[in-house]
């Protein structure tokens, strides 16, 4: 049985003259659920929002929301609503206006279109302003007006295109919870494009990483931060570090990997690596401890500090290292304090093995620059 | 403001522009003025005493040929341009958005029209009615002539409206449900209402003061330029300055009548 709100999404492609923006893909958004899509631009994130909404035709492929096949269903007529990235309020009408338009195109009454309009403006606490024009309100009341416009129709799907990019950091992080709590109360499903790493991860029940067209990988925010499938999920994602070495051996007892610089490091790799493979593997930034003394640690390796950053709780130190990925350590702030450490000084960088998490996948680019949101 | 600050660039320039302000309504004020000219006075100053003479002579006396005739003839063509004009510029605009095969050709040959001598055209498209068989008359091969002049410019403008229209409100619209029709009907023209305004105030007052277009178009009526031009060389009293005045009047009020729309919009949604 499918259930209200669920999305289906099988081998859906579209294409612009020779690009696919989206290249086979297939997708099941549970129904009820909170589901992030990130990803670098271009990656066709937006695409497959506006597919699901109707903005979009897939070139070939079905997409199912609910139990009913929408692709070629007008937008308007499936369940969904879309709130825009520029919210998109229309400039001519007051916010009960904006609120009631698509009861107006239902033909419902005057009197009651602005009764069921002024309510919705009562749930985002903007009924003071209900005669108020778009223009004079700050970007924050704008939002609240788009998703009160978005949610009179009684949507099963709440589609957002990066619904809080428009804000400053303050009110991003206001709006953020209360579009979780909105979520929870409301129960439909919401589908949040962004491009902001913490956002995804502290919002959805269901993380979409795409790149290229295909979905990378969808799991839990905590299975993809703490189990990236491939390398780039790993660097997109942040927090990790990518190490690339060649398996030496594998056999029960684990995995022994050598880095380029001679390092070694233990892992727990699948089965089929033999000796000679090359291998990938994530070791999560906060995870590590640096010691002065390049004494024989199992997994280390041994560079020149070239960066140390303060942030609050923990300072991001940056060691030189051989591979094309810097080599990033948080260390909590009072364990940095305790024992300092300066620009240019040689470390040695070790942790624990079974902090080691093989990477399966190929996706080897590099994402975008997500160190910042580490 | 303390005068130190304003150094004399600051002098320099206000006297450019009074200059420039005076360069553009002076001759205009000229005719003004000697329009109120006394009954016994003659095309040129001094003022023989202030009257309104010239303005009734000018409505009563049959030696200015059919002025009222003309008047009304280019009232009605500068409306009909108007309309044309504007439903014709809104529609081609939103054509252009999509970007069709061949768009960018298309506009550039509609705007290049723009330079080409007003009298060959009225003459080519004199020659193509005649050779289509239909008889010149103002309303219809003067009407087309007016048109080419009031399309590109329309189109123009129409351009530069859509330029500042965010697409995202057409797709909120269907989003909400709202059919193709219902969407133009309650969103693209309310939110592009006041750009129409402007695009309706050039195909009247574009309409309504063309000439070199109209000269071999119009057949045997002739519209108010024409007329006027006419009376240059026939009319040897102040009348001619009456007319002057009347129809600098006229357009005017057009215009302020254009300005007003859009400011009261404008301001209902400030």
């Amino acid at each position: 049985m499918t259930k209200t709100g669920e999305i289906l999404i099988e081998q859906v492609t579209k294409s612009y003259g020779p690009v696919n923006a989206v290249d086979n893909l297939d997708l099941t958004i549970e129904g009820g659920s909170y589901c992030c899509m990130i990803g670098p631009s271009g990656c066709g994130k937006s695409t497959l929002l506006r597919m699901i909404a109707g903005h979009e035709t897939p070139t070939t492929g079905t997409i199912n929301i609910g139990g009913n096949d929408v692709t070629n269903l007008r937008t308007g007529k499936r369940g969904t609503a879309m709130m825009f990235q520029s919210y998109a309020l229309f400039p001519h009408l007051s916010l009960t206006d904006n609120v009631a338009f698509s009861l107006k195109l239902n033909k419902v009454g005057k009197a009651e279109r602005k009764e069921r309009g002024r309510e919705m403006l009562d749930r985002v606490q903007l009924l003071h302003l209900a005669d108020r024009l778009p223009s004079e309100l700050s970007g924050g009341q704008q939002q609240r007006v788009a998703l009160a416009r978005a949610l009179i129709t009684n949507p099963q799907v709440l589609l957002l295109d990066e619904p809080l990019s428009a804000l400053d950091e303050f009110l991003r992080l206001k709006m953020r919870v209360e579009l979780k709590r909105l979520q929870n109360d409301l129960g439909i499903t919401f589908v949040h494009v962004t491009h902001t790493q913490p956002e995804a991860i502290a919002l959805a029940d269901q993380v979409v990483v795409m790149d290229h067209g295909v979905v990378e990988q969808t799991a839990a925010p905590r299975e993809i931060y703490d189990q990236p499938h491939s390398p780039y999920i790993a660097r997109f994602m942040g927090g990790q570090n990518v190490i690339s070495g060649m398996v030496d051996s594998n056999n029960a007892e684990g995995t022994v990997i050598i880095d380029e610089a001679g390092n070694h490091y233990a892992a727990k790799c699948a089965d089929n690596l033999n000796a000679g493979d090359e291998a990938k593997f994530a070791v999560r930034r906060d995870r590590i401890r640096i010691s002065t003394q390049a004494d024989g640690h199992e997994n280390a390796l041994t560079g020149k500090v070239t960066d140390l950053e303060y942030q609050g709780t923990f300072v991001k130190v940056s060691i030189e290292t051989w591979g094309r990925d810097e080599f990033i350590v948080h260390l909590p702030d009072d364990v940095f304090f305790d024992s300092p450490l300066e620009n240019g000084q040689m470390v040695t960088a070790h942790w624990n093995s079974n902090q080691n998490f093989h990477l399966l996948g190929t996706n080897d680019s590099t994402g975008n620059p997500a160190e910042d949101h580490g | 403001m303390t005068s130190s600050t304003r150094g004399l660039t600051f002098y320099f320039l206000v006297s450019f522009f009074v200059l420039f302000v005076a360069f553009l309504y002076g001759p205009m004020l000229i005719i003004f003025v000697l329009s109120f000219q006394g009954q016994h006075g003659g095309l040129t100053f001094p003022m023989r005493g202030v009257s309104t003479h010239w303005f009734s002579d000018l409505f009563t006396s049959s030696r200015y040929g059919d002025l009222g005739g003309a008047l009304s003839r280019s009232l009605i063509l500068g409306v009909a341009s108007m309309a044309i004009t504007v439903v014709a510029c809104l529609f081609a605009g939103l054509a252009f958005r999509k970007r069709f095969v061949g768009s960018g050709i298309i506009f550039y040959l509609a705007i290049t029209s723009l330079v080409v001598p007003g009298i060959l055209l009225g003459l080519g498209l004199g020659q193509l009615f005649q050779i289509v068989g239909i008889r010149l008359n103002w309303f219809t091969s003067g009407l087309a002539a007016h048109l080419s002049w009031t399309l590109p410019f329309g189109l123009l403008i129409m351009f530069a409206v859509l330029n500042r229209f965010d697409g995202a409100w057409e797709e909120a619209a269907r989003d909400a449900g709202a059919s193709h029709w219902q969407t133009l009907k309650l969103v693209t023209i309310p939110i592009l209402f006041p750009g129409l305004i402007a695009v309706s105030l050039f195909g009247f007052t574009l309409s309504y003061d063309e000439m070199p277009r109209s000269l071999l178009t119009v057949g045997a009526d002739n519209t108010l330029p024409i007329e006027i031009a006419n009376m240059t060389s026939n009319v040897t009293t102040p009348a001619l300055y009456a007319i002057g005045t009347v129809t600098s009047f006229i357009s005017f009020a057009v215009i302020g009548l254009a300005f007003l729309a859009i400011m009261v919009i404008q301001k209902r949604r400030a």
